[in-house]
């Protein structure tokens, strides 16, 4: 995305600004009459219009146009709005995603489809409710616009041109802010101005003229014929009464009213200019260029340190030193600092699935409900967008094969409103997100028959609850009796785990027959940096995330001797199963005398790692191995060490996995 | 092997081919000029348990993990210690669309060649001690006979048959 590009630019404010709509129907799909929420719809739309004419867009500007106006009828209450409605917008959305992107022809008839369709969803509709319109005289306006608001394009004139277009105009000039003279700047707007608008005009009539510019504008408007008070509250909602705070309080607009906070999409494109201080866009590759920098620091850093430690004791040396230590502080601000700009908040990513579930529980006749929490929990982008295909997977295996048909569940004495619940938290290092239905859960009769179909399992083969259920991750393994248009196919779980694998993250899942399934997915944080413990194994060095390590206890020669025929240690009452590294590896090198256990675990599974000496923590840049060792499974990356030379980093679920496994061996013996 | 071969780069019109020459053992080698990315002196390597005998290590290439491979062990020679004359030639391969640079351990890179295709014979199916795919072609020079290896044929089985020449300017040459 080149940020001088102003059409590509448009795109991504038009992909948010329909973002927004989309998130402000599905609730309008819950509570009809939130004026806040249809307000909310308006402005979107008003706002794709006004950039998409602006852009060149002009099968959008023509197309938005008309579900605008439907919208501006629910908005003046001429018409209800209905879930009938709100279905055809939402599919008119898409249709304007598609001509976002450029895609304008063929898809005419496509257009006039969903137009015939809103037609028909406004003509179904009550007829307009028999309110008599009050008896208005007209409204008293005082604004001022910014001084810079010239230069920011806007153009006065042609405002008060529009005001005068909707009734009898009085407007008087207010100069009392007319600087002297030599103080006076020509490109600045230091004129108010005082109007009357008299006649049949409502506040959103006055609004629409106003609101490109209504988030800067200084503005007070009240409403003339103080007598009747009472109507013109009816026809523009009193404030504070949750109607429309952003649009336009009676007040005073401020430079930054308080629903910006939650509605930034319907800032006037390119208008009344963001405020500077803010925030900054930034393309993506920007901030993995800069990842890269700090990555490059940290090595130069490293080896800085490094040659500061090895060094004597004169004066120079001791000032090396001290130089080395700041700027091995600096790198590690620098490289956090960096970290957090990364990262985004997952409520990105829960916000499309709303419109997924509304999707599937349309698609499925099935009544579904997604309730999500943790959206602030924050993780590194690079991570959000390789969750979100997987995730997409999880939610609709939860919809479509964990909950029941409304029948089903009201048999199975659950309420008919089936239940997904999307959370997020931080946990250490790590960010677990937990997909939760309350369906039927994973029958795990089938799944046995199944593996045992597929030879995956021996008839009768004792395997451990969680060992079963991770047979649904296995390539072609569906137990859904039926395939259907969303799922079933047995294709994508096997995928979805390859995808949290290749982030260095794991899958738990849990589920109770009859009351619903949890799949938890743990995911590092970040990919590019971590913090690792470096150890040596013979003559190499490899890196163990440090995240990942519980402690470290000492092997001691005879401990080791006598452990020779089971590898195994006592660790607070519980077994712990240890590898090797020097023979896994096979190094051919004599054991240290002085052997260390790294303990290592990931959920509930833990794995000791007997290393021959541990060298330290350090500060690990993880960069990918070639493609010639992608089939080596014990390692996730490597790193480059201050010396130059290159360490491993140790794969820990692929470890723990094999630790593991020879736990269940060496329990099968005995 | 038919000439149409896609791991390999064409001879142009008048015949004729550009390589890189270095010797493994006694043999003469040779690889397509284009796809020689870079000559080093050794580099400290790092053993890769469980990697594949043709890849065993990893160095540290300007900030890149690259593999480094000995191909004695494709060609079935003895493996050797390293002299004052042993190199790392950086080759190129395209996998899936991604360069991916191989590093190869030389006893001695001579020159960049030309070959002649008129001196140029598919190697023999009988009489050869090696895998005749990992060979592109035999060229009788003046100096003797170069083999001219099939790199991506030789790296194929490690990356799944989703390698290809990357066949760019070649950047230092």
């Amino acid at each position: 995305m080149s940020q001088n590009d102003p059409v590509a630019a448009f795109r991504v404010e038009a992909g948010e600004v329909l973002e927004q709509v989309e998130q402000g129907l599905l609730d309008l799909g819950h509570r009809l009459d939130d004026h806040e929420l249809i307000d909310a719809v308006f402005r979107g739309l008003h706002t794709l219009k006004g950039s998409g004419a602006m852009f060149g867009f002009d099968a959008l500007a023509s197309f938005t146009h008309h579900c605008e106006t439907a919208f501006d009828r629910v908005r003046k209450n001429l018409t209800p709005a209905t879930p009938q409605l709100i279905a055809v917008i939402l599919s008119a959305q898409d249709h304007m995603r598609a001509l976002i992107e450029g895609d304008a022809t063929d898809r005419k008839a496509e257009g006039d489809a969903i137009l015939a369709k809103l037609q028909a969803a406004l003509d179904g509709a009550p007829a307009p409710t028999p309110e008599a319109p009050p008896v208005l005289q007209g409204w008293r306006l005082s604004l001022r616009l910014p001084p810079e608001a010239m230069q920011n394009g806007i153009n006065p004139l042609a405002l008060l041109d529009e005001l005068r277009t909707l009734g009898d105009c009085r407007i008087v000039v207010r100069t009392d802010q007319v600087p002297p003279l030599a103080e006076l700047v020509p490109t600045e707007c230091h004129v108010g101005w005082d109007i009357e608008v008299r006649g049949a005009v409502s506040r959103d009539d006055l609004e629409d003229v106003l609101i490109f510019v209504l988030d800067d504008l200084d503005l007070q408007i009240e409403a003339i014929g103080d007598t009747s008070c009472d109507d013109v509250e009816d026809a523009a909602p009193p404030p504070g009464a949750g109607t429309t705070p952003s649009a336009l309080p009676p007040a005073r607009v401020d430079t930054m009213p308080p629903a910006q906070d939650r509605d930034p999409a319907t800032t006037p494109n390119g208008r009344g200019a963001p405020k500077t201080g803010e925030s900054v866009r930034v393309p993506a590759e920007r901030l993995d260029l800069l990842m890269d920098r700090v990555g490059e620091l940290v090595i130069v850093q490293s080896r800085l340190s490094q040659l500061a430690h090895s060094s004597g004791s004169n004066a120079t040396d001791v000032a090396l030193r001290s130089i080395s230590e700041e700027i091995e502080r600096l790198a590690s601000e620098l490289r956090d600092t960096v970290m957090v700009l990364r990262m985004v908040p997952v409520a990105t990513l829960f916000g499309r699935f709303r419109r997924l579930v509304h999707d599937i529980a349309r698609d499925t006749g099935k009544t579904i409900e997604l309730s999500t929490d943790g959206e602030t929990t924050e993780v590194d982008k690079t991570v959000i967008e390789r969750l979100a295909d997987p995730l997409i997977h999880l939610i609709r295996n939860a919809c479509d094969h964990g909950i029941e048909p409304p029948e089903g569940r009201l048999a199975a004495g659950k309420p008919e409103v089936g239940q997904v619940r999307l959370s997020a938290r931080q946990e250490g290092g790590e960010v677990v997100i937990t997909i939760r239905d309350d369906g039927h859960g994973i029958d795990r009769e089938r799944v046995r028959a199944k593996a045992e179909a597929h030879g995956l399992l021996q008839p009768g083969q004792v395997v451990s609850d969680q060992e079963l259920l991770q047979m649904i991750f296995h390539p072609g393994f569906s137990t859904a009796p039926q395939i259907t248009s969303l799922s079933g196919r047995g294709v994508g779980m096997d995928v979805v785990k390859r995808t949290i694998e290749s982030l260095r993250g794991t899958i738990e899942v849990a589920s109770v027959s009859g009351q619903g399934s949890a799949m938890s997915l743990r995911i590092p944080l970040t990919l590019a940096i971590i913090d690792g413990l470096l150890i040596r194994v013979g003559d190499g060095r490899y890196v163990i995330p440090l995240a990942v390590v519980e402690e470290c206890i000492e092997l001691s020669l005879e401990e080791d001797l006598r452990s020779r025929g089971r590898s195994f240690i006592t660790l607070r009452d519980r077994l712990v199963p240890f590898v090797r590294l020097r023979e896994m590896f096979a190094t051919g090198t004599k054991p240290s005398v002085h052997q260390k256990i790294v303990i290592i675990a990931t959920g509930t599974e833990r794995v000791g790692l007997v290393v021959d000496q541990i060298i330290g923590s350090h500060q690990t840049v993880i960069k990918p191995m070639s493609a010639v060792h992608c089939n080596v499974p014990t390692f996730a990356g490597a790193t480059i060490l201050g010396d130059g030379g290159v360490a491993l980093i140790l794969d820990v679920v692929q470890l723990v996995a094999l630790g593991q496994h020879q736990e269940e061996r060496l329990r099968a013996v005995a | 092997m038919t000439m149409e071969d896609t791991t390999e780069t064409q001879w142009d019109e008048d015949g004729r081919l550009e390589v890189l020459t270095f010797d493994l053992q006694a043999e003469k080698f040779a690889v397509e000029a284009v796809l020689v990315r870079e000559i080093l002196d050794l580099l400290p390597e790092t053993v890769v348990p469980g990697a594949d005998r043709l890849v065993a290590s990893v160095a540290n290439f300007r900030g890149k993990i690259i593999p480094i491979a000995d191909l004695r062990l494709a060609f079935g020679l003895p493996s050797a210690e390293s002299t004052m004359d042993s190199r790392i030639v950086v080759v190129e391969l395209d996998v899936d669309g991604v360069p991916t640079q191989i590093g190869i351990r030389t006893d001695k890179v001579h020159e960049v060649a030309t070959l002649h295709r008129d001196a140029s014979e598919t190697p023999p199916t009988v009489g050869l001690r090696w895998r005749r795919d990992f060979i592109r072609e035999l060229v009788r020079t003046p100096q003797g006979v170069i083999v001219l290896a099939n790199i991506a044929r030789i790296f194929d089985p490690l990356l799944g048959g989703r390698a290809t020449p990357a066949v760019l300017a070649p950047a230092l040459l």
